[in-house]
Parts: structure tokens; sequence; C-alpha cells
């Protein structure tokens, strides 16, 4: 155990035989651990954080022809820290009849509920807070904390522009955790076990080969649930000036917004360790390092991939938020599951290459038949165009009208 | 007494005193953001108990779902019920007392069996728990009728919910 | 380890809680969260017994996800009740709910 193979595990080796050392008990020094790990990890990412923040914002003004935060140090880089600064003396306002406990207990559970992912995320083989054998549903789990601030947020501002946005904002959220965990069983039916790391020593080939169809599923629902562009409806400004977080400032609407930020970061993550094989590639599992930078490109990977959506794509309407989940996802990832449950087992017995293409071609006929389907929705849709007939016609004398 | 002897009281106290404030603020937002308080201690208590996967599933039922759909009653309703009144019923002092006397005798006949001082047995490290219980739950010979059962009850729960809470004037 | 006693006199106290608040109070949205009380209250109880008479069988562990479906399944169909009855009688006190009353 060096270095360069187990890190954390040496970390924390080092600290225990320390705390022993002062004469404690082996379980008071293993939950002061425990505690320590979970500050520094919790620690690690808001700082982070910071970073991401920078990198977004610098991307957005590239994507939009401009250049981004260019003031504060080299390239910028210095931008968040200042904002953090000003942001740290800010005034904290109450609005008149705010619900006190509420109203400020939303921001903290926003970015708990952020925070508590990161402690089952695999950053390499052994470098992950814990290899939880209920990994999945714990993810879900968290999703259901920020869920929760959100809504203390609106119901705590007396506020109606807040409310609603609440009110959308968890609509939204409860309606694509649906989606959501049926496709995020695809892969657990694969490995057989709910762990995160064990997922990722599953993926041979990634899953994202073999089931292509739930990886977008669950993509989509993701970027949905974390509420970025084309799905920000909760804080559309033209209808709501900023949604559920309108009557926040200073520090608290700051940890809305670091919620936020490090919520699509914490999607990339999950989905390139899901999907895209975490960190697994050459050598990985003999340097975690390497196993770490695997990781790191494939979820740049993603992050850049939400972040193009953000810039390129505008807004859905809320009704078309809804259709697209419950009229399209829900049904198409309940088939999803059942033919992938299928055709894998019907498979099992054939050379891992023939389950492969089995499966693909699964997902192919899946698609197509869903393009089918969409194409006859949409033709019955669609307004028949509107041809002037001879009564509308316009009178000879436009005068007429017009008195 | 060992560390998670202290973790398991301090947490059975912080339950107990949410679950008390449940039952007894007036303003019913409070009372419902301290049921998710004692919600997540009782969630703390089944991972004490080694069941991580129950603990996370307390989380995603309890709060996930029917806490937030208490929140989105109370909001609803918020105007049928001034907080300055009180909540309780007349006589809600005779509850109080039967139940502390159901209470205390129920801990005084089970203080005398012997069940009641069990040491817990150590589980199995070889043995999944989540497999076998989901091996259990599809297997014929065992809880695969109950667990159909259960999953026909959650639809007509779903319809029956849509159904009666629908506005029936408006359309 | 936690002595079973202790686990028991817990889960009593959380379900007569949630007994009394049930029988006390008159909002019906609170008579749903003392259920909701005494349902935790059970699958304590349940987990308690798995883990230390009878960690070989399952079949406590299968009734508290059997609990779990009943108590989502009782809370929808309980709250789109009350939110229809407020539609109709603007209340959601238990007691105003008496035109069956001879």
């Amino acid at each position: 155990m060096t270095f360069w193979t187990d890190p954390i595990g040496l970390l924390d080796a080092w600290l225990f035989a320390v705390l022993t050392g002062w004469g404690l008990p082996a379980d008071v020094s293993r939950i002061i651990l425990y505690i320590l790990g979970g500050f520094v990890l919790a620690t690690g990412a808001m700082v982070f954080t910071v970073f991401l923040i920078w990198l977004e914002r610098k991307l957005i003004g590239r994507f939009q022809d401009r250049f981004g935060p260019n003031r504060v140090g080299p390239f910028g880089i210095f931008q968040t820290v200042a904002d953090m600064l000003k942001i740290f003396t800010k005034e904290f306002i109450t609005p008149d009849g705010a619900d006190l406990i509420p109203y400020n207990l939303a921001p903290i559970l926003s970015v708990a509920g952020v925070l508590f992912v990161w402690a089952v995320l695999p950053f390499a083989i052994n470098m992950l807070g814990v290899n939880l054998n209920v990994g999945v549903l714990y993810v879900v789990a968290a999703g259901a904390i920020g869920e929760l601030g959100m809504i203390l947020a609106g119901w705590g501002s007396n506020n109606k522009f807040a409310l609603i946005g609440a009110f959308r904002a968890i609509g939204q959220m409860i309606s694509y955790e649906v989606p959501m965990i049926l496709t995020l069983l695809v892969p657990v039916m694969f490995t057989g076990s709910m762990g995160l790391n064990d997922i990722v020593k599953a993926q041979n080939p990634w899953f994202v080969v073999v089931a292509p169809l739930a990886a977008f599923i669950f993509f989509i629902s993701q970027v949905a649930e974390n509420a970025r562009a084309p799905f920000d409806l909760t804080e559309a400004e033209s209808e709501l000036v900023a949604g559920f977080n309108i009557e926040y400032s200073g520090l608290k609407f700051g940890m809305f917004y670091v919620a936020e930020f490090l919520h699509a970061f914490t999607i990339s993550v999950l989905f390139a360790v899901i999907f895209l094989g975490g960190w697994l590639g050459p050598g990985a599992e003999k340097y975690p390092w390497l196993g770490l930078l695997y990781t790191m490109i494939k979820t740049t990977v993603v992050f850049f991939t939400i972040l193009l959506m953000r810039a390129g794509l505008p807004r859905f309407r809320i009704d078309q938020v809804m259709d697209l989940n419950w009229k399209l996802f829900t049904p198409l990832a309940i088939g999803i599951l059942i033919v992938t449950a299928v055709v894998d087992k019907s498979l099992a017995l054939f050379t891992p290459t023939i389950r492969v293409l089995g499966l693909l071609a699964a997902n192919l006929v899946m698609l197509l038949v869903t393009l089918r389907f969409l194409k006859i929705f949409a033709q019955k849709k669609r307004r028949p165009l509107v041809v002037p007939s001879a009564s509308t016609e316009l009178p000879d004398d436009i005068s007429e009208v017009l008195l | 007494m060992t560390a998670v002897q202290i973790v398991f009281l301090a947490v059975a106290a912080l339950t107990l005193a949410a679950a008390v404030m449940v039952v007894s603020l007036r303003r019913m937002m409070q009372s419902a953001l301290a049921l998710i308080l004692a919600l997540v201690g009782v969630a703390v208590i089944f991972a004490l108990l080694g069941s991580g996967f129950f603990a996370v599933s307390q989380v995603v039922v309890y709060i996930g779902a029917i806490a937030i759909l208490i929140i989105f009653a109370v909001m609803l309703t918020q105007n049928s019920m001034s907080p300055e009144h009180s909540q309780m019923n007349p006589g809600f002092l005779y509850a109080a007392l039967g139940s502390a006397l159901l209470f205390s005798s129920l801990v005084f006949i089970l203080s005398m069996w012997v069940g009641f001082y069990a040491i817990p047995v150590n589980l199995d490290p070889s043995v999944d728990t989540i497999t076998v219980l989901g091996l259990s739950l599809t297997d014929p010979q065992g809880f695969a009728l109950p667990f159909e059962i259960v999953s026909v009850l959650l639809l007509a729960a779903l319809i029956g919910g849509i159904y009666i809470a629908r506005d029936h004037h408006r359309d | 380890m936690i002595p079973l006693s202790w686990i028991l006199a817990f889960s009593l106290a959380l379900f007569f809680i949630g007994l009394f608040g049930a029988i006390a109070r008159k909002n019906a949205i609170s008579i749903l969260m003392g259920i909701e009380l005494m349902l935790n209250a059970v699958n304590i109880n349940l987990l308690a017994f798995w883990r230390y008479l009878y960690s070989a069988h399952m079949n406590g562990l299968v009734f508290i996800a059997v609990v779990f479906a009943v108590a989502a399944a009782e809370t929808a169909v309980g709250l789109a009740l009350i939110i229809s009855a407020y539609r109709n009688r603007r209340t959601i006190t238990a007691g105003d709910f008496d035109s069956l009353k001879g």
C-alpha cells in the first residue's frame, strides 16, 4: 500500500494510528475518521464548485461569442472568488411574514441533497467515500432531499412567485424521477448489484453501448431533474421573476447557486460512472490516479454536453416538459426495461459478442418503433393549415371595417 | 456504553421529541416538518439495525413521496384552520392518559418476557440480505403472491388518488 | 450492541405518540401523520425482531416492504380524500364531517 496504489487507505491507516496513539478507543477514532472524511469530501466538493462556476461562465461566454469573465486574475479565474467575497458581505434579508424554519432550512437541504451523492461516487477503484450496496437507491434518496429544500423555499418565502416556482419545480422533478429510476434499473439488472463501484467493474463493454436508449433517457431526465436549460422553467425569468429562490439574498442565495452548479457536475459524474465505465481504462485497477484521470475525462465530456445544451436550446413550455415525460419517456422506459430484461436473459447462454449485438438490435428496434409512433402522433396533432375562405376575405373598402 | 449505543440514544431522543412536536404543534407546516425529522430518525435507526436498504427506502418512500404529499396537502388546505385555535379535540387529556397507561403496561408486560433481553446475533457476512430478500420476493414458494398483490394495491391507489382528487365540477 | 429492550421501548413510545395524535387531533391531515408514526413504529419492531431473533427468515423484511407500500397507498388516497372533502366543505376538521348523523 503506497501513495500510488491506495492513497486514501494510506491516509486512513495513518490517521487511525495517530488517533489510537492518543489513547482513544478504536470505535471512537473510527467514528471521528468517518466525520472527518465526510467533512473533507463535502468541503472539497464545495471548493471545486468555485472552479466549476468559473468554467461554466467562461464556456457559456465562448458559446455565445463573448469572452466571459476575464478581469480578475489570468483568464478571469479568480472571478468566482471575488463574487464569493462579495456574497459573503451581503445582508440577509428576511421577507415579511416568512415562515422562518422552512425559510432557513431550505438552502441547507438544497446543498445537502447534492453533497450526499458525493459520498458514494467512485472516482477511482479505491477513491470513494463508501461502496454502499444500495448506492443507486441512495442517489435517488439524495435527490428527494433536494426536492424537499425547494418546496420549503417556496413555502417559507411568503411570495406567490416563489410558491409557483416551487410547485413547478416539484412537479417537474417528481415526474422526471419516474423514467430516471426505471432506466437506472437497466444497469442494476446487468450488474446484479446496486453499488456504484460494482456497476463500474461490471461494464464490459460500457453500458452506453448495450443500453443506449436507457442512457439517453437517464441523461435527459437528470438534466430535467437539475432544472437546467432547456428545462429551467422553475426559474423562467420572463414568467416567474426568479423562481423559488426569489426572496433569498446573500449567502443563502449563494447556497442555492452552489447547489445548482454542483448538481450539474454531479450528474455528469453519475452518468460517466453508470454508463460510460467510470474509472475503467488501461492500468486503472493498479494505479487509481489513472482511474481518476479517466473518470474526469469522461465527466468533462458529459459536462460539456450539458453546457452545450444550455447554450444552444430554447426553453420548453411547461406542458411540453410534462408531455415529454409522461407521454414519451415513461412508457419508453418501461418498454426498455422489459425488452432489455427479456433479451438479456434469452441471450445469456451465447457468447458476449452475440449478447451485445442482440441488445443493440433490440435498442434499434425500440428506437424505430418509437419514432414511428411519434410520427403518427405528431401528424395527428398538427394543426390544419388555415386557408382563407371567401367569407373572410377583406372587404374592398378597408375603411368600412375601421369605422 | 459503546459509541453505537450513544448514537442510538441520541437519535431515539431526537425522534421521540420530533414525534411529540408532530402531535402537539399548532401550525400544520411545522408539524409536517417535525414529521420529516421523525422519519429521518427512524431511517437512522434502521441503519443502526443493520439494514441499509430499508434505511434508504425509508428516505425515498417517506421523504421523497409521503412527506412531500403531506406538505402539498397542508399548503392546499392552509386556510381551513387558523393556528390560533386549539388543534386538539376536547377530550385529548383522556387520549394522553390512555396512551400513557397502555404504554407503561405494555412495557411492564414485555419486561417479564425472556426475549426482551435478547442479544443480537452476528449477521453472517457471506449472506447478502438484499439478494436473499429479492429472491424470496420473486420465489413462487416464497412471497411472489403478496408482492404481486401489493403492486395491484399500489396501482389501485394511484388510479383512486387521481380520480378522487380531480375537480369534478370543472369538467 | 444495543439491547433489544431499548429498541422495543422506543418503538412502543413512538407508536403511542402516534396513537395519541390520531385520536386527539382535530385536523384530518394530523390524523394521517399520527398513523404514519404508528406504521413507522411497527416497522422498527419488525426490523428489530428480524435482526435479534429471526435473522435467518425473510418474513419480517417482506412485511416491512408491504408496510411501505401500504403506507404510500394510504397517504395517496387519504390525502386525495382530504383535498376532495376540502373542496366540497371548506373544512378539514374530522369532526365536521357529520352530515350522515341522524
